[in-house]
């Protein structure tokens, strides 16, 4: 029996399996783009807007930095036995020029990644229990 | 000037894994800088606590818990948190309170005992609103990650290589070999630094500094009561505690994302640059005016962009100054003297007090193996989570 895909994280990304979006707000007012989402006040200095729409951020940027976890991060974490080392990328989103960290998907190792490199967000697995697998946003080299 | 105080007294109980309360290391090294001041524990009128929030309700709120264990004497006191800016937000409360006319004596104090291995977040169950909290649980991003994605980063752009960073290592291991508080009093050697065990590639286990017990104290006066008490003496004319200008643009710990930098206008100096340019203004000098510093080395890494964002070179250049010896003792400008994080780990309240107390042994010339020879300015840099900036100039 196959488990219930479920988000980690409540309203972070759509549930789209096949061309998921981070889900952030825009700020009506001054326009401006914030992930995670702002839903209260408008962080621009220069604004003061208090009202805000969900918007979809770019799937696409380019690598601004990486790196890998050689050893498992602690709790809350929740690590695979035995440990499986992964990459982590910090990606610069096209539009929003906002640069956001996620897992890279198994199987691409450090010296597959470089600065500039083209990303796209996908989800995965971040951990499963008996009945549900939790997703998260993870980057993939671009097909 | 008028915006500045003296320091006369500095102390510290050694960093290491000593298992005990902080409270103690707080206490030996209050009361090792008020004998170094020759002042009375009875007539310091301020206390400034740098808190842990760890070991028990939140660093049991720190200047109050340093005044009982010392003996309660009435002394006003403040309680500062700004993760690894605490100290220096400590030490600016107190240079407020003395330049404000409120007291003559201030006693500054920071320390901490730490638990083996990551920083993770503290307290239990579920935070899905805590962004510390889910940048463990979506991403594993523990802090070395995003040590590891600044030192990657060093490489793309500038070309800088593993050995670098490992020289940077190399270089503060030798000075913190001279320093009897510092943790690991050994001298690594390239080949050493560079066969640990890898944990966020490029960096190395070597490379990341540890998480320690540690305390340090300063004992802050007025200039006119510095005067009566001392003939000569550092002072501190410049502390800064800035926070970012929107968008920053930098990912930081512990966030995921940064602000976008789509739709306004950059700010005129980035967010790390600033805090160093805030201090040198308030000082009236600049970075050629320096002869030693001490920054915030989370990683071997990290110290090579802290050359930049203080002004000791230019963007890129970094990696010249280490391979050239000049951020040697012996050299240009000589940076961690003491050793830095890389020989002492970090004991997060105590740590900006610390850089301030190995200046000031600097400009005494009394840092013995390790001194800078006719120092008389210098300089602190680092920063806490989430956007507080902290630096201190020291001069004699
Ligand atoms: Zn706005």
């Amino acid at each position: 029996m196959s488990k219930t895909p479920v988000a980690a994280v409540e309203g972070w990304f759509t549930m789209d399996l096949d061309t998921p979006h981070l889900l952030g707000t825009r700020c009506t007012r001054c326009s401006n783009v914030f992930f995670p989402k702002e839903e209260s006040y408008c962080r621009n200095p220069d604004c003061g807007g208090t009202e805000f729409e969900e918007t979809k951020l770019s799937r696409r940027g380019r690598i601004w930095s990486f790196t890998n976890n050689c050893y498992a991060p602690p709790e809350p974490f929740v690590a695979k036995e035995p440990f499986e080392p992964y990459s982590i990328a910090a990606v610069e989103l096209e539009a929003e020029k906002m640069i956001v960290i996620g897992q890279v998907t198994a199987g691409t190792q450090v010296a597959d990644l470089e600065a500039g490199m083209e990303m796209e967000l996908v989800l995965d697995t971040l951990y499963e229990d008996e009945e549900n697998q939790y997703l998260v946003w993870k980057w993939q080299p671009a097909a | 000037m008028s915006n500045e105080v003296a320091i006369l007294g500095v102390g510290m109980h050694p960093w290491g894994k000593w298992g005990r309360s902080f409270v103690e290391y707080g206490v030996k090294a209050a009361k090792d800088a008020l004998a170094d001041a020759g002042i009375e524990w009875k007539d310091v009128q301020f206390v400034a606590g740098g808190d842990t929030i760890r070991n028990g309700y939140p660093g049991y709120v720190a200047g109050a818990t340093f005044a009982q264990a010392m003996g309660w004497q009435g002394a006003q006191v403040s309680s500062s948190y700004g993760a690894c800016a605490s100290g220096s937000q400590a030490i600016a409360t107190a240079r407020a309170q003395i330049l404000a006319g409120l007291c003559d004596v201030a006693l500054v104090v920071g320390a901490d005992t730490t638990p083996k291995g990551f920083f993770a977040p503290t307290g239990g169950g579920d935070r899905t609103r805590d962004p510390d909290w889910l940048r463990f649980r979506l991403v594993g991003a523990t802090n070395p990650v995003y040590f590891g994605l600044w030192a990657r980063r060093r490489m793309e752009l500038f070309g800088a290589t593993e050995q670098d960073f490992a020289k940077v290592k190399v270089k503060n291991s030798q000075h913190g070999a001279q320093n009897p508080n510092a943790r690991y009093p050994k001298a690594f050697s390239m080949e050493e630094v560079l066969a640990s065990p890898m944990v966020s590639d490029p960096l190395r286990l070597l490379q990341i500094c540890a998480t320690s017990d540690g305390g340090a104290a300063i004992v802050l006066t007025s200039m006119e009561y510095a005067r009566k008490h001392a003939t000569d003496f550092v002072t501190i004319p410049a502390v800064s505690n800035v926070t970012p200008k929107y968008p920053n643009t930098l990912i930081e710990m512990p966030n995921f994302s940064t602000d976008s930098g789509a739709g306004v206008q950059m700010p005129d100096v980035p967010f790390r640059p600033s805090i160093a340019k805030h201090a040198y203004e308030q000082a009236g000098v600049g970075p050629e005016d320096m002869d030693l510093a001490e920054v915030y080395d989370l990683s071997s890494a990290l110290e090579l962009d802290w050359y930049e964002i203080i002004g000791l070179c230019k963007e890129g250049e970094a990696e010249k100054l280490v391979r050239d010896g000049d951020t040697s003792v012996g050299g240009r400008i000589p940076v961690n003297t003491s050793g830095g994080l890389g020989a002492f780990g970090e004991a997060i309240p105590a740590q900006a007090i610390a850089q301030v107390c190995e200046l000031t042994w600097q400009l005494r010339g009394q840092a013995q193996g390790r001194q800078v020879e006719g120092a008389h300015l210098g300089i602190t840099a680092n920063y806490g989570l989430f956007g507080h900036g902290s630096s201190v100039i020291a001069k004699r």
